[in-house]
């Protein structure tokens, strides 16, 4: 997509909404990125671009914080995120193995997306669910007690619901 | 009668959302039956979620364990309507019978009194049960100089894992003369395998509000920031009703209950990065920052979030202050032991049989906590090591199981209070992996800013890693000991200054299996995959080709009906076929 047609199009709306909500000072930035990319999906970098010239803030500045937290993403994700859990409690009941049949069932690696843009995987430090270990989340619903075996299941359930064929 | 739902994060993600629906559609289907239901936050017993307390008119209360939508019909047939328990799913009654009492019974709780038994989206409950009555107290009956001496002599030190005493903290940022002070509490838990902060958060957020007022009242802040993690939804949501419901009804906001004080309090979202919770990342990262730590001096109580004198706390912390300000603090002080005063909550997880929230008095013994409340292992094999204080923490071996719970003599094994994680090990657990996982943890969250953390905790992963793919050499341990005393003594932060103690200390109790990784290539628990085997037992192999069909590098070789076998030279030991083998045929060593 150029630029002119965002012009155009309801693309930079919800930009306009999330600004209007603050006073774009530096101490707004991180809340300010946390409500783009909650709006995006990621952070585009013509939206970073277009915060910069609004806020006065430098695009540099914007980059180091963005890429300093492990929540801001730069490139677009998977429609649904699936979470696996490498906390403590999950490590010692085999957090490993059970990312290990994850990525061997999407065929993709820890932190990449499938090819037809349904997931994106990623591995998290502690989703503080531990008595459940180990623990995944797909979207905001947490699935625990796993093995190799039930985490295939689960993707292939998830297909099945949404009628598609992996 | 009325009844409870725990809705905490575990409870939620074990289904307590559909256990509260099927009661609430049969309270509407049956409108003759008189009952109230109602939710809670995390009562404590993770193992046994989703957990329902039912209350008869009389008080007495029941609860119930692991309640599933059709167990949720049946106490409703039986116990609502019929009157009688449902005796196999109680897990308590509140005569103290029942048959995982032991759970709660041996712990006392003073921060997480409220936590499970009040609606945590309910100001009214909680002011049942005596919230915000230390803050008027300290407000009507005491200057700030009395609370800070009155937090003092209590003896409460700082729950986040440092262990400062807070009342020292407190005293510190009441000295200095400015015009605008900040409290700040830190939730940025990020401890993996910690979530004793977001329980509290969630089941009981009126407590820690109402620490954050007495501390700005003490220290002379008009301002507070609670700096919360972004995974935790439901804290943050709470947290916000209740500082709403606060303001509503003159806890918070200006001339709080009338007295003159005035007190704003906003939460700030954190976005990931584990280095947040020292407390000048923390500042920088409130500030809109990269989150990296200051050069201290200045401290933050002189010099601090947007260079105004400012106080941080944990969350655990401010739990305590409305008790102790509301009982006294020598209340607070006749708990613990000489030196350490109070009770601690820990979040027991691993491979634990009963494993959840719970809090002690100071004092007691890790055996009084894996055993007398946790039930022992999880898998009934011999306990090995309990690891406490997360990455800056360590491995507590089994032959320490009598040790006393309190900061000095946890120092002294290596290991420290910590924020709060206890991860209990059996003898499947591999130490020099659990080292290996605990530095790869804090070298990724490393934030650069200093070389000895920076590179330094790189090159100590670098040794861990080769150990464990039994490329070790001779000299490597003593590599290691040499990098973790300078990286202690040099780095900036905390993060740095404790990284290597996970390592120190399992390579203090158990160096027997780091030399049996160098010297023999053998990992003792089965643990790190390039010391294992994988082998069929072609006696229990019943040729079902289930495990050559899913082998993701064609390493097995068989015919249907006959034993199959693994080529050594291909396999990756990713322990597919172990799962995929319904006939347990295949061992590995």
């Amino acid at each position: 997509m150029c630029g002119c047609c965002k012009e155009d199009s309801k693309y930079y709306e919800p930009f306009e909404a999330i600004m209007s909500g603050f006073k774009g000072t530096e101490s707004d930035l991180i809340p300010i990125l946390q409500k783009l990319q909650g709006a995006y999906g990621y952070l585009p970098e013509d939206i970073i671009k277009r915060l910069s010239e609004r806020t006065g803030i430098f695009v540099t500045q914007i980059m180091g914080v963005a890429t300093f937290y492990s929540q801001f993403k730069l490139k677009p994700s998977g429609r649904h995120s699936i979470k696996v859990c490498f906390g403590t409690a999950c490590h010692v009941n085999g957090a490993e193995t059970v990312a290990e049949a994850l990525c061997d069932e999407l065929g993709i690696k820890l932190g990449d997306t499938t090819p037809d843009g349904e997931f994106t995987l990623e591995s998290v430090a502690c989703l503080g669910c531990c008595s459940l270990a180990p623990v995944m989340m797909i979207d905001d619903e947490a699935y625990g007690r796993l093995t190799p075996a039930k985490v295939r299941q689960i993707i292939r359930d998830f297909y099945a619901k949404e009628g598609k064929a992996k | 009668m009325k009844i409870m739902i725990g809705l905490g994060s575990c409870g939620i993600a074990s289904g307590g959302l559909k256990v509260r629906d099927t009661f609430e559609d049969l309270a509407k289907q049956n409108p003759d039956v008189k009952l109230e239901v109602g939710e809670t936050g995390c009562m404590g017993m993770c193992y046994k979620e989703p957990m329902v307390e039912v209350i008869d008119d009389s008080g007495f209360s029941t609860i119930y364990g692991e309640v599933s939508p059709e167990k949720a019909k049946e106490i409703f047939e039986k116990h609502i309507k019929g009157g009688k328990a449902v005796e196999e799913s109680v897990v308590m009654k509140s005569d103290g019978t029942g048959a995982e009492s032991n759970f709660i019974t041996k712990q006392q709780r003073i921060v997480l009194s409220r936590c499970g038994k009040i609606n945590p989206e309910s100001l009214d409950e909680a002011l049942a049960m005596d919230a915000y009555k230390g803050l008027e107290k300290a407000l009507k009956n005491m200057t700030p100089e009395e609370v800070v001496a009155e937090v003092l002599a209590s003896g409460v030190k700082g729950r986040g894992g440092a262990g400062f005493p807070t009342g020292l903290k407190w005293k510190f940022a009441a000295a200095p003369v400015s015009d605008q002070k900040y409290i700040i509490c830190n939730a940025d838990e990020g401890d993996p395998g910690a979530f004793m902060d977001r329980s509290v958060l969630e089941g009981d957020p009126h407590s820690v509000i109402e620490g954050l007022a007495i501390g700005g009242y003490a220290i002379g802040a008009s301002e507070g920031y609670i700096y919360a993690r972004a995974e935790y939804p439901i804290a943050i949501k709470r947290l916000e009703i209740a500082i709403r419901q606060a303001e509503e009804r003159g806890f918070l906001g200006d001339n709080i209950l009338g007295t003159g004080f005035s007190f704003h309090l906003h939460i700030k979202q954190g976005a990931g990065a584990f280095v947040c919770g020292e407390e000048t990342a923390l500042i920088e990262s409130i500030e809109g920052h990269r989150g990296m730590p200051r050069m201290r001096p200045p401290y933050p109580a002189n010099k601090g979030l947007f260079g105004k004198p400012s106080n941080i706390n944990n969350v655990e912390t401010l739990a305590n202050i409305g008790w102790i300000i509301r009982n006294g603090a020598a209340a607070f002080a006749a708990i613990g032991t000489e030196k350490s005063k109070g009770t601690k909550v820990f979040a027991l997880a691993g491979k634990i049989k009963n494993g959840g929230l719970v809090e002690i008095p100071i004092g007691a013994t890790i055996r009084d906590v894996v055993f007398g409340i946790g039930g022992g292992t999880s898998s009934g094999k011999p306990f090995k090591a309990v690891q406490m204080g997360g990455p800056s923490g360590g491995c507590i071996p089994a032959e320490y199981v009598d040790t006393i719970i309190d900061y000095d003599t946890l120092a002294a094994t290596g290991a420290i209070m910590g924020s709060g994680g206890m991860i209990v090990m059996d003898e499947d657990n591999c130490m020099v992996d659990i080292a290996r996982y605990f530095l790869n943890f804090t070298q990724s969250e490393s934030c650069g800013k200093c070389t000895f953390c920076k590179i330094g905790t790189k090159r100590m992963l670098e040794i861990l890693e080769r150990i464990t793919k039994g490329e070790g050499v001779d000299g490597d341990i003593e590599k290691l000991e040499l990098l973790a005393d300078q990286i202690k003594r040099n780095a900036l932060c905390g993060l740095g200054q404790t990284a290597p103690n996970p390592v120190l200390t399992t390579i203090r109790y158990f160096r027997h299996e780091y030399e049996a990784h160098i010297k023999d290539k053998k990992c003792p628990a089965h643990q790190c995959k390039a010391l294992i085997k994988y082998e069929i037992n072609p006696e229990k192999c019943i040729g079902c080709t289930a495990c050559s069909k899913k082998c993701p590098v064609g390493a097995i070789s068989g015919v249907l009906k006959s034993a199959h076998k693994i080529d050594q030279s291909k396999c990756t030991k990713c322990g597919t076929c172990l799962s995929s083998c319904k006939f347990g045929a295949i061992s590995v060593d």
